[in-house]
């Protein structure tokens, strides 16, 4: 019987990494984004080209990190990872309707519904951001909705976000297990009782064609953060 | 994928929230504008103050093309008419300000879709502002050119004489800020915002229609509001 402080590993290196990429990505869009958006701040950051251009520079970086988490990371994690998301026990619906003495997983109910939202709106903004771009070029691109999905995708997203952090901060061995990978034993029996720790599986090594197939996503999405950048600066 | 482990139990409601809710959000491409022209006019029954604390900049989103935004010095600042005019005329501000004024409240419209409803407009009409300046029987068009290089733009004469069409000095009751054009804008209400040049400082009286800055990049020549620009 191992000792309940010892700690167990909740999140690997490719769990965290596309965590924090998320993270960052999330904030560095939405600083230059509030600038661009509201009046007062773009009066105080009024080269608004150089705060666009580092807006899509963010957009682009993201996108580039997360396909080569995709095709780099430790794709067996990526995959359990989803699937603990995904799937909602009984308990996990008990504990939804605040019954919070059902006995949760990895994540609980809680963190799993905050998952599917993020991805959702991951979705949203990438497309209303891609239009909104694509509509300053071509009016066909230009629809009546464009900017509303972006703004209000934006709002969820920051309310989603403060809830996070505050939590994260009232929970600190969950913040500590996002940033270093493992949290107590005794933590997770409290909080996370069906859960049962498994290491996690091996990572395959990548083949050189998916290495290959990195290295073009890499050069692509650098090249597309120059071209959107110079394209921005005008 | 039998390297995954056993079948999880439980329902896969996860990928269900997640589909549900992109595309929820992607008919809004179609019905989100509406939607929240309704919700900004639903703000309009809070209270003044309470309106202005809300910080979504009560609408407006400021696009520049040359930062920094020119800085309006009255004591400097003149408003040159010239082109096709008999008397080519340099105005201070004072003389903007003891011309005929006029006053008016109307929409303003961004192509890019949002808009700011009842903004109130003080400032000179065109007939007055033109009238010292005597356009020649040959004038056609106003082109308008901002202290922010190179932005310009252009109405025909008839477009500027429209009754709510005007070179605006004032917003909300109050002088234009810096960030809305200070000191003195044109505004069109009929058409969308690129048609607004801030920070004038020139009026040339043209014999023809020349393409403005965003119409050089694209961009209808006669923005109509709701009949241009694919809109």
């Amino acid at each position: 019987m191992v000792s309940d402080a010892l700690p167990i590993v909740r999140f690997d290196r490719t769990e965290r990494t596309l965590h924090w990429v998320h993270a960052g990505a999330f904030l560095a869009m939405l600083a230059t984004g509030l600038v661009l958006y509201l009046p007062m701040l773009a009066q105080v950051f009024s080269d608004r080209p150089l705060v666009k251009a580092l807006h899509l520079v963010a957009a682009a970086a993201w996108l580039t990190a997360l396909a080569l988490i995709a095709l780099l990371g430790n794709r067996r994690t990526l995959r359990r990872t989803r699937r603990d998301l995904d799937y909602f026990t009984a308990d996990d619906l008990r504990w939804l309707r605040r019954q919070h003495d059902a006995p949760q997983g990895r994540f609980n109910a809680g963190q799993k519904a905050h998952a599917s939202v993020q991805a959702a709106l991951a979705v949203l903004f990438v497309v209303s951001g891609a239009l909104l771009w694509l509509g300053e070029r071509n009016t066909a691109f230009r629809l009546p909705g464009t900017i509303a999905l972006h703004d209000v995708a934006m709002f969820v997203a920051v309310v989603l976000i403060a809830g996070h952090v505050a939590m994260a901060l009232s929970q600190r061995p969950a913040l500590e297990g996002m940033m270093y990978g493992t949290v107590p034993a005794d933590w997770a029996a409290e909080h996370h009782a069906a859960w049962t720790p498994a290491p996690p599986p091996p990572r395959g090594v990548p083949g050189l064609g998916r290495i290959a197939l990195a290295i073009v996503v890499a050069a692509a999405g650098l090249a597309g953060a120059v071209l959107l950048a110079a394209d921005a600066l005008g | 994928m039998t390297d995954d482990g056993p079948e999880p139990e439980g329902r896969p409601l996860g990928r269900r929230a997640f589909l549900v809710m992109v595309g929820a959000g992607l008919t809004s491409l179609a019905w989100g504008g509406s939607a929240l022209d309704v919700a900004s006019k639903s703000t309009l029954v809070l209270p003044e103050p309470i309106r202005r604390a809300i910080p979504v900049g009560e609408g407006w989103r400021i696009y520049a093309v040359n930062p920094p935004y020119p800085r309006f010095d009255p004591a400097t600042w003149r408003l040159r008419i010239d082109g096709l005019v008999a008397r080519p005329q340099t105005l201070t501000y004072d003389d903007l300000l003891a011309l005929p004024q006029a006053a008016q409240t109307s929409d303003f419209h961004c192509v890019t879709g949002w808009s700011v409803d009842d903004v109130r407009w003080g400032g000179v009409r065109f007939r007055d502002l033109l009238a010292a300046a005597e356009p020649l029987p040959s004038a056609r068009a106003l082109k308008f050119v901002s202290a922010e290089r190179p932005y310009v733009d252009t109405l025909t004469i008839r477009q500027a004489l429209t009754p709510d069409a005007m070179l605006a000095h004032s917003m909300d009751d109050r002088p234009l800020t810096r960030a809305h054009g200070a000191p003195a804008r044109v505004v069109m209400p009929r058409m969308y915002g690129y048609k607004g040049v801030k920070w004038l400082e020139r009026i040339v009286v043209t014999d023809r229609v020349a393409d403005g800055f965003w119409e050089q990049r694209g961009y209808d020549r006669d923005a109509w509001v709701g009949g241009s620009n694919g809109l």
